[in-house]
């Protein structure tokens, strides 16, 4: 088996702030197909590609559709608090998927090699042809329940095959992780400027904090679109999981607003700091300060700052 | 002929109503189009002054709210929320359908 590739500092400062990351066409193709066959083989309507022993002729309905899959799949009944590690056998598809480098390590960075696995499910949003109305997009929510904590868990989610534009992909809003709502009472937020949706090749991983808005969309392509997600919650603090060798121990504090420069887009106080297009203006500059702290989790060091945002206020001489 | 409602709702950048559009909600009320969630990445205007120039009457806007002592750097919904209407004559009858 390959050592896990763990994220770099640049990378983790990337999630802290947006909440996600992506790895696009990051499974092998024989992977992608192989789980597409443990799932049953949905024939021509997978991701709009035929199989060869597809029944041009058997309709794509939800009623038979999961019980099939359940019925035939290797996709694991496994209870939630399950070490990782024995979630998912090593020869399975999944199981060679999870193995891979990029995805190992990035779990490993950000929750731990010793994680405990949640829950997954198949996602498949159908075609209008096999749908009894017009399709409709998902609510905007944020998964789970109200949830206030610093640590988090992370969503794996896998598109197996290519997602085109009128597939309805997931649509998601960067750097909504840190913002605490109860779940679907962020329904009313139809869209936001910023939000993406995803299009993507074959074998695509994105990689969110559980607290990341998002919603299904509407398929109106004539295939299925297959998603899997994975939720893996951590065991032990979050601190320096990842590959710290690029980390500045001593960030400098550097000038702010006047400039005679512009500053360096790779350092992490400039991703800490880089508005989303969505924010309000006031509460956009919380959002640096809930950055911030939950940077100065990740590396556990409470002296950390970028551009004074939380020295300002945390100053109270005596 | 009778009346429905359509509802727009904009979320602001502040609480001037002449800020820009963060994000945004459309209800008809007349069948005539259908939103979702996801359906458009532009807002419908660029502030909420211009919904009000398009002819949308403001009927409900967000009041201020003090931040609570202890939890002030907490974020949590959209804070600048304006829901304005437009009544429209439709000679459509009242529906049946509950698939809404």
């Amino acid at each position: 088996m390959s050592e896990p590739e763990l994220l770099n500092t640049r990378q983790m400062a990337q999630f802290a702030a947006r909440g996600f990351l992506r790895f696009d066409g990051a499974v092998p193709a024989e992977l992608n197909q192989g789980f597409l066959d443990d799932i049953g083989r949905a024939g021509k309507h997978a991701g709009g590609h035929a199989s060869e022993d597809s029944n041009e002729n058997e309709p794509a309905n939800i009623e038979e559709l999961y019980p099939r899959i359940m019925a035939s799949s290797t996709i694991p009944v496994v209870p939630a608090g399950t070490p990782f590690c024995k979630t998912y056998p090593a020869d399975s598809a999944l199981g060679r998927i999870l193995a891979l480098p990029i995805l190992s390590g990035a779990i490993r960075s950000l929750v731990g090699e010793n994680c405990v696995f949640d829950h997954h499910f198949l996602h498949i949003a159908f075609p209008p042809n096999a749908l009894s109305k017009p399709p409709r997009s998902q609510n905007t929510h944020q998964d789970s329940t109200i949830d206030p904590r610093r640590a988090f868990d992370i969503q794996i989610l896998y598109y197996p095959h290519a997602v085109t534009s009128n597939m309805g992909g997931t649509r998601f809003v960067p750097g909504t992780h840190l913002r605490i709502v109860s779940e679907a009472a962020i329904a009313r937020y139809q869209n936001m400027v910023g939000q993406q949706h995803v299009v993507c090749a074959a074998g695509t991983l994105l990689i969110m904090h559980h607290g990341l808005w998002h919603g299904g969309g509407a398929n109106t392509s004539q295939a299925l679109r297959y998603m899997f997600k994975i939720r893996l919650c951590p065991t032990a603090p979050q601190i320096r999981l990842w590959d710290t060798s690029d980390l500045d121990e001593e960030p400098a504090q550097r000038p702010i607003f006047w400039l005679d420069h512009e500053p360096d887009p790779q350092s992490v106080q400039t991703i800490l700091t880089t508005p989303e297009p969505w924010q309000e203006a006031d509460t956009g500059r919380l959002e640096y300060l809930n950055r911030i702290r939950f940077w100065r989790y990740l590396i556990d060091d409470e002296s950390f700052d970028a551009d004074y945002w939380l020295t300002r206020v945390e100053n109270e001489p005596v | 002929m009778s009346l429905r409602q359509q509802v727009l709702v904009l979320y602001l950048k502040s609480s001037a109503l002449d800020t820009e559009v963060a994000a945004w909600a459309t209800y008809d009320g007349t069948g005539h189009t259908r939103h979702m969630a996801g359906d458009t990445d532009t807002p419908p205007y660029r502030t909420g002054l211009g919904a009000l120039k398009d002819g949308w009457r403001l009927i409900q806007a967000s009041s201020l709210q003090p931040h609570a002592a202890g939890d002030e750097f907490r974020t949590s919904y959209l804070k600048y929320e304006f829901f304005f209407e437009k009544l429209i004559e439709t000679d459509a009858p009242a529906s049946e359908n509950t698939d809404e």
